[in-house]
């Protein structure tokens, strides 16, 4: 194949790259008054390349090398980070401004954060995977400790690069013994080695120590430590944007890694994988019961719908329905959280910001719409029928079932059970407790996305099988 | 004594132990802390020179330099960090990293 044929499908990639650095030339001649336009550059830069992923071609198509694989999978998960990570930054560009975020390298991070994702998504080699992981964590560090006046922000920007370091070593030590043991780090030879000679103890404990840093990029127990206090510390924009776009990326790529090049060796992962699942749906479930900082909040619930994700991905199975399970459930997850954010950021008077739970108080008084909408979302979060949620659950616990893991499905409702006590205690702070001061009014972009939201979150009941041929399709190509 | 692919093996791990255990059992001071994180990558360095050597295949070689490459970014940017949050909170004692819990 020729090398120009190549450049064609990582196009997305190259715009977003291109315009990333064309943004930064803006904000280095132009300075802080820049950042409005370079947001709204961003934002097209994302909403192009999203459109270019679109109308690539959907066959699987190994390029530079195998290096880079292009297939329906890649594309779908292409296109839900871009379309979260978009999302966000229409939410996030007029808050800049008042948390002291309000300079254009920001959005040039963001950027570069999400092109970190789409390569850690589109990946067929260790090397293309950890360069990915890397431009995608080493942007987050950033961000996480952006607003440079505040303890807590850089606090937390230290407690993630501490840990993110400490699981990037674990995963490239992991690498290096796969890498050693099956004599290559494609991803296609490494299954091929694998299919012919079955797994070995080098292997084995490579497997284990490359799932430990990739478990970490998704906030899974045991590796969620420094989940809660990044979402606490970190800035509400760049929060949104942690508990979106990179948890759906790196879920992609752990689903790439495990049923790509190690799906001959499923029997050695499924059991770290039904671990991890229990534990992060047993203790999201739990932990999050005495917190009353919203931000804390999501972050023990995005630990427990990692863990049920994870169920599904356990289940594992040659027709790909665990597959389509799992990417159903990231893409209500996404959508769903959005919407969680776009209620979180309204939360201001007069300028200030709010996090606690107790702020929400008196909301349905105040702002009936919003209230409506958050309460939509916490039903959907905890699973109940009609709303998205309850669809992405029954499809990933039904497929654990199907596979005969009835362990795993019956820990998952029991824990979704008690998760439902902090979900339902939002709504019952909106709705009962003793009403505070109004809100300030809410921005036009943050209409736009919890509208967004809410109407996905109602009416999936009618109309699920869109997105679930969509999720079966993605999930055939990586078979 | 001849030196084989296993020795270097133990080499790595060796130091990859030890630096797992400089950033948890150490509690003075941050900058150990990334000292272990580069242990840990030169570690994994010299398992994946080890392998590439002698399993004739130069893919890993060509990996460690991207390794060396991004420890480099790695630990400007957590040097940066480090100056941020000693420059508003005065201290990089690991003790001092508590405003959060929970």
């Amino acid at each position: 194949m020729s090398s120009e044929n190549d450049f064609l499908y990582i196009l997305p990639e190259l715009t977003l790259i291109i315009g990333a650095l064309v943004a930064l030339l803006i904000a280095g001649f132009k300075g802080k008054k820049s950042v409005g336009f370079v947001a709204n550059f961003g934002l097209g830069l994302m909403v192009l390349a999203a459109i270019i992923s679109f109308f690539l071609p959907a066959e699987v198509v190994r390029v530079f090398n195998g290096l880079v694989i292009n297939d329906s999978y890649s594309i779908y998960m292409k296109i839900l980070t871009l379309f979260g990570a978009a999302a966000t930054l229409l939410m996030i560009k007029n808050f800049l401004q008042s948390r002291k975020l309000d300079q254009p390298e920001f959005i040039v991070l963001l950027i570069f954060a999400t092109v970190g994702m789409m390569f850690m998504i589109s990946a067929n080699n260790l090397l293309t995977l950890y360069l990915g992981i890397e431009l995608q964590s080493l942007s987050l560090y950033i961000l996480a400790a952006f607003n440079r006046s505040s303890t807590k922000a850089t606090e937390s920007g230290l407690k993630y690069f501490i840990l993110g370091a400490l699981s990037s070593g674990m995963l490239l030590f992991g690498m290096s013994y796969i890498y050693g043991f099956t004599g290559s780090t494609s991803f296609d030879l490494i299954a091929q080695n694998l299919s012919e000679n079955g797994s070995s103890m080098g292997v084995i404990f490579g497997l284990t120590l490359m799932s430990a840093g990739l478990m970490f990029k998704i906030s899974a127990v045991p590796f969620h430590m420094w989940t809660p206090d990044v979402y606490e510390g970190a800035p509400t924009p760049v929060t949104a944007f942690f508990a979106t776009a990179p948890k759906v990326a790196a879920m992609a790529m752990i689903i790439r890694v495990l049923y790509s090049p190690f799906i001959d060796i499923s029997a050695d992962w499924q059991q770290i994988v039904v671990f991890v699942a229990i534990a992060s749906m047993v203790l999201g479930g739990f932990a999050g019961i005495a917190q009353n900082n919203i931000k804390r909040l999501m972050a023990y619930s995005s630990i427990a719908h990692m863990g049920y994700a994870l169920v599904g991905l356990a289940a594992f199975s040659e027709a790909g329905t665990s597959v389509k399970a799992v990417i159903l459930y990231m893409s209500v997850y996404l959508i769903t959280t959005l919407g969680v954010f776009a209620c979180i950021l309204a939360m201001k008077r007069s300028g200030d910001s709010f996090e606690k739970i107790s702020d929400l108080a008196g909301m349905w008084r105040n702002h009936p719409i919003i209230a409506i909408s958050l309460t939509i979302f916490m039903f959907s979060l905890t699973g109940m029928p009609p709303f998205a949620g309850f669809f992405a659950k029954f499809y990933v616990f039904s497929a654990a079932v199907n596979e005969g893991l009835w362990l795993l499905a019956v820990v998952g409702v029991l824990a979704s059970v008690v998760g439902a006590y902090y979900y339902l205690r939002i709504i019952k702070v909106i709705y009962f407790d003793e009403s505070k001061e109004p809100f300030d009014k809410m921005a036009i972009e943050l209409k736009i996305v919890l509208g967004f939201a809410t109407i996905f979150t109602l009416i999936f009941t009618f109309f699920p099988s869109t997105l679930l041929e969509l999720a079966q399709n993605a999930a055939q190509s990586l078979n | 004594m001849q030196v084989e692919l296993g020795h270097y093996l133990v080499l790595a791990g060796a130091l990859f132990t030890i630096g797992i255990f400089g950033i948890f059992l150490n509690r003075k001071n941050v900058i150990i802390i990334l000292m272990s994180v580069e242990l840990i990558l030169l570690a994994v360095n010299i398992n994946f020179v080890a392998f590439s050597a002698y399993g004739n295949d130069m893919f890993g070689q060509i990996f460690a330099l991207f390794i060396l490459t991004v420890a480099a970014a790695e630990a400007a940017i957590g040097l940066a960090i480090l100056v941020v949050f000693f420059r508003s909170k005065g201290s990089i004692n690991v003790e001092d990293i508590n405003s959060m819990k929970g």
